[in-house]
């Protein structure tokens, strides 16, 4: 047997995949090029996968991780191309490794949120969006899991955040903490139309870029 | 993505349904292939992806050269908003372009309750409802499936049905389609050519006169038009194609899992039955072929779950033989066999046994009837003594649930028989307690009644639907009866049923009513959410006619029946005599014991495979 990991990209048409119908996709993926998944024991046995960072449905990604256990013993040698050849579009796996470090060590994630204004980006707004996430306290309302509101301050989380403007988009690149508890960075523009209505934009897009341990160092 | 779509999906319940690039949807060049056809099923993406016949000419269409056949579905309601908002016309999901630009529009219409949502899907697609006002050539809007045994509800909406199985048709029809298109043919020339491709039926080509009574008076063919349209089948099971390599949706469906199809037809001939009838006669596919498909489509899809489907599936010959021989091969895929529909037989009871292994959930018996006499009169061959051997054989085993159905207002039903549908129930629960072998758990039995829809082309094709009053008296008569608390009664307050009954029988001034109702919303009526019998009345009303004279009427055996002018296979008289044979009480042998005579037998030359 062997405990292996994915590294994957979610993107287009895939990216509306929710997190359970992705792991029933992975299912039925690996059987199909012959890895035969581990299952739980007990009475009603559940095949061994998980996926580490779930990624919210509509957002893209160039690193989300999968968990797995199969039967072979195998390094994870050839598994990328063998499983290529028949997933769904948009999704494209980068690498499959044995799993090194566990997945509680991952930290940090580096995403890029784009803003779209369709009328054009307001004057001043990379300013305001600068003043905003240098304050002390930006609070969203958000969901828990039992479906509360309750308010989130989002600067503990944001590590680090810049702003460039390009035509009738406002790009960031931001650094925030990826689990226990981590920040969606899509929160960032649900901050500003809450904070500065002026500066609301018609749509927010996230992808994923990179995933980091505590120091800073790459994740994988 | 398409930009507009974007900033809608993430609105949107399962956006996953509206995107397409599953694995094995099939892509192609736009600009290599000379016909796109968009082949749509009225109804959402989780009920369409689960029909095999969708999956079967989505293959046959694809495998033909310089034509690429997309799908299409009904959105959601949430969805069906959003992209009226957002003007983006309904798109085929693997190409993401507009169907109204396609060559051909084929629809797959499984059931008479879609057909508003056939309607809303050309206008939601901006192409004119009535193939009077599609002047060109394209789009072509064509349809079949089994709702087209009568389709002349929606005859104004269609340039053409396809009746029976596609798979050959549908090879037949584009070739046509191609040349005229090549040739530079106008709209009416090709159809007239159309017409004489063995189960093509062109709406278009037969005018249709009535009696004052509304009854119809001829069905008269033109331009050389056929005067009947016989359907189209496979006839040898072993060349038809099987999808083994077909679509693996990435969000989860209704039937969720492989579809193997052992056979067509079914050698029960149960009179109610519609199904029974116009899949006649019963065409078997080899075991070794099944057994081949079984495991190809498993390794290529890494499905886990399989169902050996068809419509009797306990039936098959050699069904026992088929498990024995998938039986390693399901052990070393970790794949569960199902079977969908189950006789309560002992053979079938030791065969769900076998299958179902540790997981011990439910049983699900259809007797249809409380008495023996009725279900002499329906010919559903089950006795009372096989149902409750089967349930006495399950309870041993460890099961601990049994769900019956039933049918209220079937012909000759009386209250009797009504009533004793709950003794049914309180024989299963003695069953129970003699044989139980783990009384700890307790027992659930649940029965379930359905309102009686007579269907055309059936023995019941004659027969009135009882009022809603009068099914609704029988429901509360036999919800008096029953009253043990181990026994559940369901039922559905479905004036569904009703229109069901409504639109089944129908007649082409139907298509008016179907015009209006939609014009109103309606949309995706097979759903609870959407159907609304008070807009259905108000449309009828406006149009000026009367929905019981289709639903609650007797027919008298010499009528002209709407669908007089299309052929099953199976003849009148023979409907007829099953008809007689019910108010009777007399039963007829199924097709395996004795050929009865139907007249099936000619669409495929030969005797019946039984
Ligand atoms: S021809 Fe005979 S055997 Fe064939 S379907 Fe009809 S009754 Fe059955």
């Amino acid at each position: 047997m062997a405990k292996l990991r994915l590294l994957f990209v979610k993107e287009a048409q895939a990216s509306y995949i929710s997190h359970l119908d992705l792991m029933r996709t992975f299912q039925r993926v690996f059987p199909r090029g012959g890895l035969e998944l581990r299952h739980s024991q007990g009475f009603h046995p559940h095949p061994l996968i998980s996926i580490v960072l779930p990624l919210p449905v509509g957002q893209s990604s160039d690193c989300e991780l999968l968990d797995f256990e199969v039967e072979q013993d195998i390094d994870g040698t050839g598994i990328a191309e063998m499983l290529n050849e028949g997933l769904p579009a948009g999704l494209r796996v980068r690498s499959c490794y044995r799993v090194q470090r566990p997945a509680r060590e991952l930290a940090l994630l580096r995403a890029r949120l784009e803003l779209d204004y369709d009328g054009g980006v307001p004057p001043g707004t990379t300013d305001a969006l600068r003043e905003l996430f240098s304050r002390e306290e930006v609070l969203v309302e958000k969901r828990t899991k039992h479906k509360e509101l309750t308010q989130l301050n989002v600067i503990p989380l944001l590590r680090s955040v810049e702003w460039t403007q390009e035509d009738a988009l406002v790009r960031a690149d931001v650094v925030v903490a990826a689990q226990n508890p981590g920040l969606n960075p899509a929160l960032l523009a649900s901050a500003l139309t809450a904070a500065l209505p002026q500066y609301a934009p018609d749509f927010a897009r996230v992808r994923r870029i990179e995933l980091y341990d505590a120091e800073g160092t790459v994740f994988r | 993505m398409d930009k507009k779509l974007e900033r809608i999906l993430p609105r949107v319940q399962k956006p996953a349904r509206y995107v397409g690039g599953e694995y094995n949807a099939i892509m192609k060049d736009k600009t290599q292939v000379d016909t796109r056809v968009a082949f749509c099923f009225p109804d959402t993406y989780e009920i369409g992806m689960s029909n095999l016949g969708m999956r079967i000419l989505y293959g046959v269409m694809n495998n033909m050269e310089g034509v690429w056949c997309e799908r299409c579905f009904h959105p959601w309601g949430d969805m069906e908003e959003e992209m009226r908002k957002a003007q983006i016309p309904l798109y085929a999901l693997e190409s993401g372009d507009s169907i109204g630009e396609f060559d051909v529009i084929a629809f797959s219409v499984g059931y008479e309750m879609a057909f508003p949502a056939l309607l809303n899907m050309l206008d939601l697609a901006g192409v004119p409802l009535r193939s009077a006002q599609r002047d060109a050539l394209t789009p072509l809007v064509i349809a079949g499936g089994t709702a087209m045994y009568n389709c002349e509800p929606i005859a104004d909406f269609l340039d053409l049905a396809l009746l029976g199985e596609g798979e050959e048709q549908i090879v037949e029809l584009l070739e046509l389609y191609r040349q005229a298109k090549r040739e530079g043919w106008d709209k009416a020339a090709f159809l007239r050519r159309a017409c004489h491709i063995g189960g093509v039926y062109v709406p278009s080509l037969y005018d249709v006169s009535y009696h004052e009574d509304g009854t119809v008076a001829a069905i008269t063919p033109r331009d050389g038009a056929p005067a009947r349209v016989r359907k189209r089948i496979v006839t040898d099971m072993d060349k038809a194609y099987y999808p083994s390599k077909t679509i693996v949706p990435s969000t989860e469906i209704v039937q969720d899992r492989i579809t193997l199809e052992l056979f067509r037809g079914c050698i029960r001939g149960c009179r109610f039955c519609q199904a029974g009838y116009v899949y006649r006669p019963v065409r078997n596919r080899s075991r070794e072929l099944c057994a081949q498909y079984a495991r190809e489509s498993v390794e290529d899809s890494g499905y886990q779950e399989m169902t050996l489907s068809s419509l009797s599936t306990s039936d098959y010959r050699g069904l026992v033989e088929l498990c024995d021989e998938l039986e390693p091969f399901c052990e070393q895929k970790h794949l569960n066999l199902s079977l969908p529909s189950l006789r309560a037989d002992n053979f079938s009871m030791a065969l769900m046994e076998r299958l179902q292994k540790g997981r011990k959930t439910g049983l699900t018996f259809a007797p249809e009837a409380g008495t023996q006499r009725l279900r002499d009169a329906i010919n559903k061959n089950l006795t009372e003594d096989d149902l409750l051997a089967s349930c006495r054989r399950a309870f041993a085993g460890g099961y601990s649930a049994v769900k019956l159905y039933f049918m209220l207002g079937l012909p000759t039903e009386t209250d009797e028989d009504v009533a004793a549908i709950a003794d049914v129930a309180a024989h299963v629960m003695h069953a129970w307690r003699e044989s139980a072998s783990n009384k700890n758990r307790g027992v659930r039995i649940t029965v379930s009644t359905s309102w009686f829809v007579p269907k055309p082309h059936t023995a019941f094709q004659w027969e009135p639907q009882i009022s809603i009053e009068e099914y609704e008296r029988r429901v509360a008569l036999l919800r008096e009866r029953i009253n043990t608390k181990t026994v559940t009664y369901n039922w559905h307050p479905s004036p569904t049923s009703f229109m069901e009954a409504v639109l089944s029988r129908g007649d082409r001034r139907m298509c008016a009513v179907l015009e209006a109702v939609h014009r109103k919303g309606a949309r995706l009526d097979a759903w609870e959410e959407y159907f609304s019998l008070p807009r259905w009345l108000e449309a009828f009303a406006e149009c000026g006619l009367d929905p019981h004279f289709y639903a609650n009427r007797s027919r008298a055996h010499g009528e002209l029946m709407p669908w007089a002018h299309i052929d099953v296979g199976v003849s009148e008289s023979f409907l007829m005599r099953e008809h007689d044979r019910c108010h009777e009480g007399v039963t007829t042998p199924d097709c395996r014991s004795q050929c009865s005579g139907c007249g099936a037998n000619c669409l495929i030359g030969r005797a019946c495979d039984g």
